[in-house]
């Protein structure tokens, strides 16, 4: 299985992405400049974090407009796995591949530190190997992770089992309905604010994000019918 | 059509008449000197240049004499002072690069821009080195946090750090924060930049190879920060305000992408002598590298990128913009240097040639404008042997009985006071602003002693931390030193790491009056016996002289930045208790020593005696023998006792673990005292049962105390003093007052 971690001017997680990809699968990993325009060697995307082009404007308003944003358009709607995290979830809204927005922190502050998350929902690629329901312990570090959508989208993305994640105990930002991470209608494009890239070995706190890694690369085997790793 | 400006710049004759050199903090007789070296009297860019290089922030003329008796070799020692940062080895043909820095001044006027430039700044100076940064720690001081100018201060302070270091993607993984009035005005923000090199890719700020073409990068000149460095060697007054306009303003994306660009120009090896343009920007990064390299350099200024239009060279001399760089490449790899500039979207210009006159000469419309010998810039700066005296508060300090007050009975209540005072207080609503887990190699994040950082693809780590505490530098500036740098080294040894080098960060006030003479010379001198005994040389740092407020001086603050060695991961070791059961050991001599301590400033509300006495030899027994026990697995948590005494520590142990502690303190103090007594050179451990004889004999056998306290148990933690308890508080309470002073005052 073949990964892409793109790069936007100022991305700052393209690095560990790309070793969580290395380090907990060691499957091929390429870094993809923005200015590519064929996404098609890849079999899933990563959007890193980071403050692409400065984010001066708004997280993310920038860079939906790269030369790499029409190929992952292509890439998303094939199908492929699209995994945006903390600014890559940022750009995939403002790219509308995902839906609603994001604002400023409610306390108006950036913020940095380990946050307990629920899975709601382990049936797309990015969480088979959670279980539903389960508390897991993945870092947050955003100033821009209000997540809002209006009443409509909310119910629809309820209705279709589409928020992936969810603050347990404390809400770090205001996001609507506790909103940690939300996925596309077909299941293949993933958002999310906290930062699994984070969580994959004990020096770091927490191993939980490791599985979202596997997740995604057993996923991946079963329909391409090779053995799955545990 | 272009405005033309009509300021009309003074011409050489006015300079000298009207004595305008002065306004830009050239003596007299200074101006004499450079009138002798030109042979002729300075025009306007001229004067300009020659004060920001003999200005004390890059001349360092009042502070050089001193600065001479830190010990800077050693044998790990790649890069001693004078290049961007100092280099230590760590083996396998890697090394550590790292620098502190002060940026009060700009801070103490637009705190948000003026920290987040020191940040800027600092990165700058280590990946000019060649090295990737890998973290970032600051070390702040403020007045007191019930005054609404320094709330504003400290929260704009921390934005400001926030701000420039998230955005380009550096963690920042600690440092140290603390208040007291004498900070009211004139706050300290000093950052510190760690970076990791192979040996082969070093880089040196010379301008090599006469004929070699210069190059800028980065972002076109502006007329921000014009004197930024004649403003950081003067005092702060009511005019400073004023002088908003020479603060910089800061770009994180920028140097984001001129950091990635740099580091790869650097790692095509074509680079002959890269420098960035930090203070007094063009002027100095031209004349130093052209004088490391003994050779002179032309600069074409209208070949500079501008980001105005009417500049005039002394303005582009002067600007402190912010995120370039200057480097010198031969002719032949000039396309190959722009092609990566082009791929990040940069600026690269030509702008200048590498001579062999040893001049520094400034060629505007086809005209020389300005020219210069480079040594009288960079070396001829009259070097200042100030007086120095010994203050009066000084030898009264030497009368005061720090043991007269009355003794405090409510323990518990002391306990929670000084807990919840800013400066002992958890420090969580500052980093929880940074982050500190980007790169994903934070291994011990902010709150312990050192923070812990590791070296990828390796089992090595770094251990760093920065320390200094101006009310003992205060009481007595030559203990004060010894101490900064023992603290350093206990909180690196705590964390299972062998201490490596210091960057030194002198934070004073004006050198002008002979008591602050004395101030710095008595710390430079205890901070180099420190360096010498616990063999950690001075790699480098900065002097930040002048600041004062109304009061008058800052306490003198000599703030240490200390990395260390972790050989392998397994070693690391943090301040929380980690299982209940474990025993609890003491090491050190617990004396009446009080003059200092946050026990007498919170609860007896002064600063005065003298501070507690160290023995550094006995200190660098402790560590040695600590720092082996960690390795050889016997220790389960380690604690520098510092603010607060072993109160505090204790009780800093059981929040970060989450455990409560049964201890009994035998002792002939007082209980107060015994409790809250800032002794030097001890340490709280915990450790498995059956290792605490063993860990006893090991201490014993260098002549080190070590006693069994009690052991790590349930939710409380309970203190008694010769049997009568003391103290019995739940965890949770205790972490209550801890966590939510400062939340509380900040909102």
């Amino acid at each position: 299985m073949k990964f892409a971690v793109l790069v936007f001017p100022g991305s700052n997680c393209d690095v560990d992405c790309y070793k969580a990809v290395e380090q907990t699968l060691g499957e091929p990993v390429d870094y993809v400049w923005h200015t590519a325009t064929d996404l098609s060697p890849y079999d899933a995307v990563i959007i890193p974090g980071g403050f692409s082009y400065g984010d001066y404007l708004r997280s993310g308003a920038i860079a939906r407009f790269a030369p790499v944003m029409n190929a992952l358009a292509q890439a998303a709607a094939g199908g492929k796995y699209i995994l945006g995290i903390c600014n890559g979830f940022q750009i995939l809204l403002e790219a509308g591949l995902l839906p609603g927005g994001m604002l400023r922190n409610r306390s108006l502050k950036f913020r940095c530190h380990p946050a307990t998350l629920r899975v709601e929902n382990n049936l797309t690629p990015f969480t088979s190997d959670y279980q539903a329901g389960e508390e897991i312990r993945i870092p947050i570090a955003h100033g821009e992770g209000n997540y809002y959508c209006d009443d409509r989208t909310l119910a629809e993305l309820r209705a279709e089992n589409r928020i992936v994640f969810r603050y347990a105990g404390e809400n770090p930002n205001g996001s609507v309905d506790d909103i940690a991470g939300i996925c596309n209608k077909e299941g293949n494009v993933l958002g999310m604010m906290p930062h699994p890239e984070r969580a994959i070995h004990r020096l770091l706190g927490s191993e939980d994000g490791k599985r979202m890694f596997t997740s995604i690369l057993n996923t991946w085997r079963e329909k391409h019918g090779a053995a799955a790793i545990g | 059509m272009a405005q033309q400006l009509s300021v009309k710049e003074p011409t050489a004759e006015q300079i000298a008449g009207q004595k305008i050199y002065r306004q830009m903090g050239v003596s007299d007789d200074e101006y004499e000197i450079i009138c002798g070296v030109l042979g002729r009297k300075p025009n306007y860019v001229e004067i300009g240049v020659f004060s920001v290089m003999w200005s004390e922030h890059c001349s360092y003329k009042n502070s050089k004499n001193v600065l001479r008796r830190f010990p800077t070799s050693g044998p790990r020692v790649l890069m001693g002072p004078g290049e961007g940062a100092g280099i230590v080895d760590i083996g396998d043909n890697q090394a550590v690069a790292f620098k502190i820095e002060s940026h009060n001044h700009p801070s103490a006027i637009e705190p948000y821009q003026g920290a987040a430039t020191g940040v800027g700044g600092i990165i700058r100076d280590i990946f000019s080195m060649g090295a990737r940064p890998v973290a970032l720690l600051n070390s702040l001081r403020f007045g007191r946090l019930d005054n609404e100018r320094v709330k504003y201060l400290f929260e704009r302070v921390v934005a400001g750090i926030a701000g420039y270091g998230n955005c380009i993607g550096i963690p920042t993984v600690g440092g140290e924060v603390m208040f007291d009035e004498s900070y009211e005005g004139n706050p300290l923000v000093n950052a510190m930049c760690v970076g990791l090199i192979d040996h082969d890719k070093i880089q040196k700020g010379v301008a090599r190879g006469v004929g070699n073409p210069v190059f800028y990068v980065g972002p076109a000149t502006g007329r921000d920060g014009i004197h930024g460095a004649t403003f950081a060697s003067e005092e702060l007054s009511a005019e400073s305000e004023a002088k908003r306009p020479a603060v910089q303003v800061g770009d994180p994306f920028m140097e984001k992408l001129v950091l990635e660009a740099c580091l790869e120009l650097i790692n095509s090896g074509i680079v002959l002598g890269i420098q960035d343009m930090g203070a007094a920007g063009l002027t100095c990064s031209s004349s130093e590298m052209a004088s490391k390299a003994g050779n002179g350099m032309e600069l074409y200024l209208d070949a500079v990128p501008q980001r105005e239009e009417g500049m005039t060279p002394y303005e582009m001399m002067l600007s402190e913009s912010q995120e370039r760089m200057l480097f010198v490449v031969e002719p032949q790899h000039e396309e190959q240097a722009k092609a990566i500039f082009e791929r990040w979207g940069l600026i690269c210009a030509k702008v200048g040639k590498v001579t062999d006159d040893g001049r520094l000469r400034l060629i505007r419309h086809g005209e020389v404008v300005g020219d210069m010998p480079v040594k009288a810039l960079v070396d001829e700066c009259p070097v200042y042997n100030k007086p120095s005296k010994v203050p009066a508060y000084y030898e009264a300090g030497a009368k005061v009985d720090t043991t007269r007050y009355p003794e405090v009975t409510d323990l518990e209540g002391a306990l929670l006071k000084i807990l919840a005072s800013p400066s002992v207080a958890s420090k969580e609503w500052v980093y929880n602003q940074y982050d500190y887990m980007v790169r994903t190699e934070t291994y011990v994040r902010p709150g312990s002693d050192a923070a812990v950082v590791g070296v990828p693809g390796t089992r090595k780590a770094l251990a760093m931390t920065t320390d200094g505490n101006g009310r003992f530098a205060y009481l007595d500036p030559e203990v004060g030193g010894k101490i900064a740098v023992a603290e350093a080294a206990r909180n690196v040894v705590c964390s299972g790491a062998e201490p490596l080098a210091i960057t030194d960060n002198l934070n004073f006030g004006s050198p002008e009056k002979a008591e602050i003479f004395w101030q710095l010379e008595k710390a430079v001198d205890g901070m180099a016996e420190a360096c010498r005994v616990l063999e950690a040389p001075v790699i480098g740092g900065n002097v930040s002289l002048y600041n004062e407020n109304a009061k008058g001086a800052i306490y003198p603050t000599p703030v240490v930045g200390m990395v260390g060695l972790v050989r392998d991961v397994d070693h690391i070791t943090t301040q929380g208790f980690r299982e209940e059961g474990d025993a609890i050991l003491l090491l050190g001599e617990t004396r009446a020593e009080l003059g200092g301590s946050e026990f007498q400033y919170v609860i007896h509300g002064v600063t005065e005696g003298r501070p507690p006495q160290i023995d550094l030899a006995l200190e660098k027994k402790l560590l040695d023998t600590l720092l082996q026990a960690i390795r050889d697995g016997l220790v389960a948590s380690a604690h520098d006792l510092s603010d607060g005494g072993l109160a505090v520590a204790l009780a800093e142990s059981c929040i970060s673990g989450e455990l409560g502690a049964d201890v009994n303190v035998e002792t002939g103090l007082r209980a107060d005292f015994a409790l809250f007594s800032e002794s030097q050179s001890r340490i709280l451990l915990s450790c498995r049962p059956e290792r605490a004889k063993e860990l006893a004999r090991r201490f014993a056998e260098q002549g080190i105390a070590c006693r069994e306290l009690g052991k790590v148990a349930g939710r409380d933690l309970q203190v008694k003093v010769n049997g009568r308890t003391m103290i019995r508080l739940s965890v949770e309470r205790l972490e209550k007052s801890w966590k939510d002073a400062i939340p509380c005052l900040m909102q």
